[in-house]
Formats: structure tokens, sequence, C-alpha cells
């Protein structure tokens, strides 16, 4: 039963980076449908704490569960994981000798084993979702900052993840892309998907997540709802943090 | 701009009296080779050498009667080369054009396919008359053993490149072990060996043609150095790509064959030709070691008795021929990089 709430269980992830410790016993229960947005200082290891759940980072303690499925050092295992859960970078990394089109249809075609014209089919739908259709034969290279993060997200969408994971998606934008890619992630929220973002739009958690976790030096400090984290912060930290952001 | 190029030449030519004696000394001294090389060209030169000889520079003693096999392969490979350019470039710039656009799914094939075609065509067998390898001379011989060599060598370069970067140890070692000792050795000895001693570790029965025993010292060679430029191109991929390819769910053979090989080989394609092209001079040394290619057919040639002597004119032409090949490799990967940089 609990397995068709919980989608992310993580408990008690540790992290050394040699002698570092990233990551000191963070525990996150995400629901399904859950919007989670993680704040915090940089260097206070909430990328890396995300990075854990599609095993881009290692960690040495603890357990994560995504979907059912219990993350093991085992290849296919972490492959099987990494198709429930996409995820959108701060620099984009899209594909730069691949057209937008084919960017998007690469994993589908090859590891959904996809036809090509349905794969076609469901980049185009995708792309006409973020907003950027017209622009499915041309490189990275010529689109802006934004629309290459719009086509990141269609990208990630293209496996039909259970799970979107953002890190920073709007800390490399100039200020007004900045809008075009949460309003993206706006309607993702809406339809459904579950997220964890990381993220410093205060706006945007506040109209869009469900719960904003604060994250420092390695550890979760606080966690609640948007209107009680941003008015009514009952750690001392958190009122810190937010005080030099705000 | 006639007031420019004066200036320009007063300013880096004429600027003291030093600089214009050297200057017109220099110019002196082009004049004198250039009028000398050229009276030399037209009068005293004796180009019959070349002339008589043209057949056994281009194709050696390659029976007559049979050079219509020739025209063949020449024609396949000319018909290869135009499609091959030609659905490249649509491909790359998106035009939709209803015939060659048929022709994609069919290019690997016709190149694997034309492959044996071609050998079958030079060494006859299967109802054509056979024709040893030792009939094979001069320009072919010098482009055959250029080109196979490149098309093996070319993958297991890749390969090499990959282990050395691989996170396995044995493969590691194995190939950062190969990779050094190759290149610490000069090419005309790895030609001996692969010539001398690969007959002696082979059962009797497996006699490898001389020709063969050639292409593999050079792909023993050429591998090694190919694997050094892909390295480089590797090393230029940032990790965040391989992370993204990852992340998406690609498991790592087609992260590297999807994402990571095709952007490192575009960044290394200069290097690449280069190396090709030093290749394709290179096979000039297999003279050394009997077999009678460009250079080879050359040395032989000057020991004809009516042409003791000619060596200038000889190597002059066989110098045009290895450049005008070279050349055109060159102007081919400027060509495809253009291509490639969007």
């Amino acid at each position: 039963m609990q397995e068709q709430t919980q989608i992310i269980v993580a408990e008690n992830v540790h992290k050394w980076y040699g002698k570092f410790h990233v990551l000191k016993g963070v525990d996150l229960i995400v629901d399904r449908g859950e919007v989670v947005v993680l704040m915090g200082p940089s260097g206070s290891g909430k990328s890396t704490f995300i990075r854990t759940f599609n095993a881009l980072e290692d960690y040495q303690e603890g357990s994560i569960r995504i979907n059912g499925i219990t993350l093991s050092n085992d290849l296919r295992n972490i492959e099987l994981i990494r198709q429930e859960v996409g995820m959108v970078f701060q620099q984009f990394n899209l594909f730069p000798h691949l057209t937008i089109l084919n960017n998007v249809t690469l994993a589908p075609i090859w590891v959904h084993k996809l036809s090509k014209i349905k794969a076609k089919e469901l980049a185009m739908q995708l792309l006409e979702r973020v907003g950027i259709l017209e622009q499915a034969n041309k490189y990275p290279g010529q689109l802006s900052g934004g629309q290459q993060q719009r086509v990141a997200i269609a990208r990630a969408l293209a496996m039909q993840p259970k799970i979107m994971l953002f890190d920073e998606p709007t800390s490399a934008l100039d200020p007004e892309m900045v809008r075009e890619v949460l309003d993206v992630m706006k309607n993702l929220a809406r339809e459904g998907m579950t997220m964890v973002i990381v993220t410093h739009e205060v706006g945007f958690a506040r109209e869009v997540a469900d719960r904003v976790i604060l994250m420092d030096s390695g550890s979760l400090v606080e966690s609640a709802t948007p209107e009680l984290f941003f008015t009514a912060p009952k750690q001392e930290r958190t009122r810190k943090f937010l005080s030099q952001i705000l | 701009m006639q007031k420019i190029q004066l200036t320009w030449l007063r300013k880096n030519l004429f600027n003291s009296w030093y600089n214009s004696l050297l200057t017109i000394l220099c110019l002196l001294l082009i004049i004198q080779f250039i009028r000398k090389f050229v009276w030399w060209t037209i009068a005293e030169a004796q180009w019959q050498v070349v002339q008589v000889n043209l057949p056994l520079f281009l194709v050696g003693r390659f029976p007559q009667t049979s050079y219509w096999r020739l025209w063949i392969v020449l024609g396949i490979i000319t018909f290869l080369i135009v499609i091959t350019w030609s659905v490249f470039i649509t491909q790359k710039n998106l035009i939709k054009h209803k015939f060659i656009n048929l022709l994609v799914p069919w290019l690997a094939p016709t190149w694997l396919l034309s492959c044996p075609l071609i050998l079958w065509f030079m060494g006859g067998g299967l109802g054509l008359q056979s024709i040893s390898t030792n009939l094979w001379n001069g320009l072919i011989l010098t482009l055959l053993m250029a080109v196979i060599s490149i098309v093996i060598s070319f993958p297991l370069g890749i390969l090499l490149a990959l282990g050395r970067t691989s996170n396995l140890f044995i493969i590691r070692w194995f190939s950062i072990l190969y990779i050094e000792i190759i290149r610490g050795l000069p090419l005309i000895g790895i030609l001996f060996i692969a010539q001398v001693m690969l007959p002696l570790f082979l059962p009797t029965e497996l006699r490898l043609d001389r020709l063969i025993r050639g292409i593999a010292g050079l792909v023993l060679f050429s591998t090694a150095y190919m694997a050094e430029n892909v390295r480089g191109g590797l090393q230029s991929i940032p990790r965040e790509q391989i992370e993204a390819a990852k992340a998406l769910g690609l498991p790592t053979p087609l992260v590297i064959i999807l994402v990571v090989l095709p952007q490192a080989l575009r960044a290394v394609i200069p290097a690449i030709v280069g190396q090709f092209i030093g290749l394709l001079k290179d096979t000039s040394l297999l003279s050394l070691v009997g077999l009678v290619e460009l250079t080879g057919m050359s040395r032989s040639i000057l020991a004809q008795p009516q042409f003791i002597g000619r060596y200038a004119e000889v190597y002059i032409f066989v110098g045009l021929l290895y450049w005008v090949f070279c050349y055109s490799m060159s102007l081919a990967s400027r060509r495809l990089e253009k291509q490639l940089i969007n």
C-alpha cells in the first residue's frame, strides 16, 4: 500500500568525497504527484543529493528506493531506474551534434525501441508542449538558453518518466528567459508530475511547491509547506537563509 | 591599391639598407633557381623515362589484357564516392531529395559489398583469370595498401583509445602497453618485423602473402597513433554530456556510440586526416621490404639500362603523384570539416 503513494524513499543517505562528508544521513520521502523544492546555500549538498536518485552520484551508506525499485550497484537496475527518472541540468547539456528533434528522439528510439516515426510523433508533441516546434530541425547552438532548457525538458519527458529532477534549471539563464522555463515547469506540476527541484526561485516555490525543504551542510534543516516555510520558519538557520535571499 | 602594395613593399622588404640588400639577394637567388629549373624541365630533362614507363608507374606489371578490370574498379570507387558525398550533403542540410533519400539505407551495404568485388576484379579467380599479387605494383599498390590500412586501423584505433580510457584495469593496461611499445619503434622496424618475423610465429601451412604482411605492419603502426589522436578527442568531451546521456537511461555502450564518439571524432578530424596522409606516404617504406609500390617501381625503372641516371625526372614525377593524392585528401578533409560545423 505504501508503495502506491511513496515514489521516492531515501533513508539515512551518507556520502563522502574522500574525507569530506557531503551528505550526513539524509531522509526524504516524496509522494506520487508531489512537488518538492530543495533550497540551501551552495555547497550544501542539494545537487549531490538529487543526483543520487538516478545514480549519477554514488553514496556509501543508506538506501534509496525509486518507484519500488531499490537502487543497487547492478548496472541493469541503474538503467531501469534512470528510465523512470528524468533529469534537467543547469547547463542544459543538449547534444550539440544532433538536431533538436534528434536530441528528443534519441533515447526513445534506442532505449524504448520506438520506431522512428512513432518517436518523431512523440517528440513533435512534446516540442509543441514546450513551445519549440518550429525549431525542431535546428541545432542546439542556434537556440537561446531558455529554448535549450525547454528542449532539455522535452528530451527528459520523451522517456515518459514518473519523476522529474531539476538541478538549478534556471541558474544559467538570462533573467528574461527564466519565466519561459518556469512556465513549462508549472504546467508540468499542474499535470501531476512528481518533481524534485533544486532552485533559488522563491516565487516559483511559493506558487508551485507542495513542500519546501532547506538543506545545509549535508542535512535537511526544515521541511514545510511554502506558506509556513517562507512566513513562519521554525529553525533559526532557515530564518537566516531567508533573510539572505529575500 | 597599387599605392598600398608599394608602401607594403617599402615597409616590409626595403625598410633599411641591409634589408634591401637581403631582399635583392634573395630575389636573385629565387629567379636563378626558377630559371634553371624551367630550363631543365623543358630542355634538358628526358621525360621519355616517364612516358615509356607510364603504365609501370600507374599499374605496374598488371597484364595489359586485363586493364579493363582496373577501369571497372576505378568506376566502382568513383561511384561510391559520388553517392556517399551526395547522401552526406543532403542529409546534413536536411534537403529532401527523393532519389538520394532512397539510397540512404543502401549506403553501408554497398560499401561492404564493393570491397570483395574490387579485390575480385583485381585478383581474379571464380571465372576471371587470376592475377598474382606480385603483379600488383606501382600507384595502385600504393593506394590499395594505404586505403586498406586506413580502413582497418581506424576502427582498431578507436577501440584502443576507448581501451585506454576504460575502467577495466587489464584492458587499460594492455592498451597503454601496446600504444607505448609501438610508438617507441620506428616504422621501418615494424615493417621488417611484420615481413620477417610474422611467418616465424605462424604455422608453416599459413603462409601470408607479402602484401598482407606489409599491410599488417602498417596497421600495427598506424593503430597506435590513431588511438592517441582519438583519445585527444575523447578527452575534449565534457563529463556533462555523458551524464546527460546516462540520465536518459542509455546504457554505456550506446552513450559512447551515440553521444561521445560522434563529437570526439569530429573534434580530431584534422589530426586523423593528417595521420592518413602520413600513412599514404609511409607506404613508400614498403619498397625496402620488397614490395614494388610507387617508390619501389621507381627504383626498378631507374635500373633499366636505357634510363640509368634519370633520377631527377623519375622522382619529380613520383613526388608529383604523391602530392596530388595527399593534397586531395587534405582538401576533402577541409570540406568535411566545413560541412560538420553548424
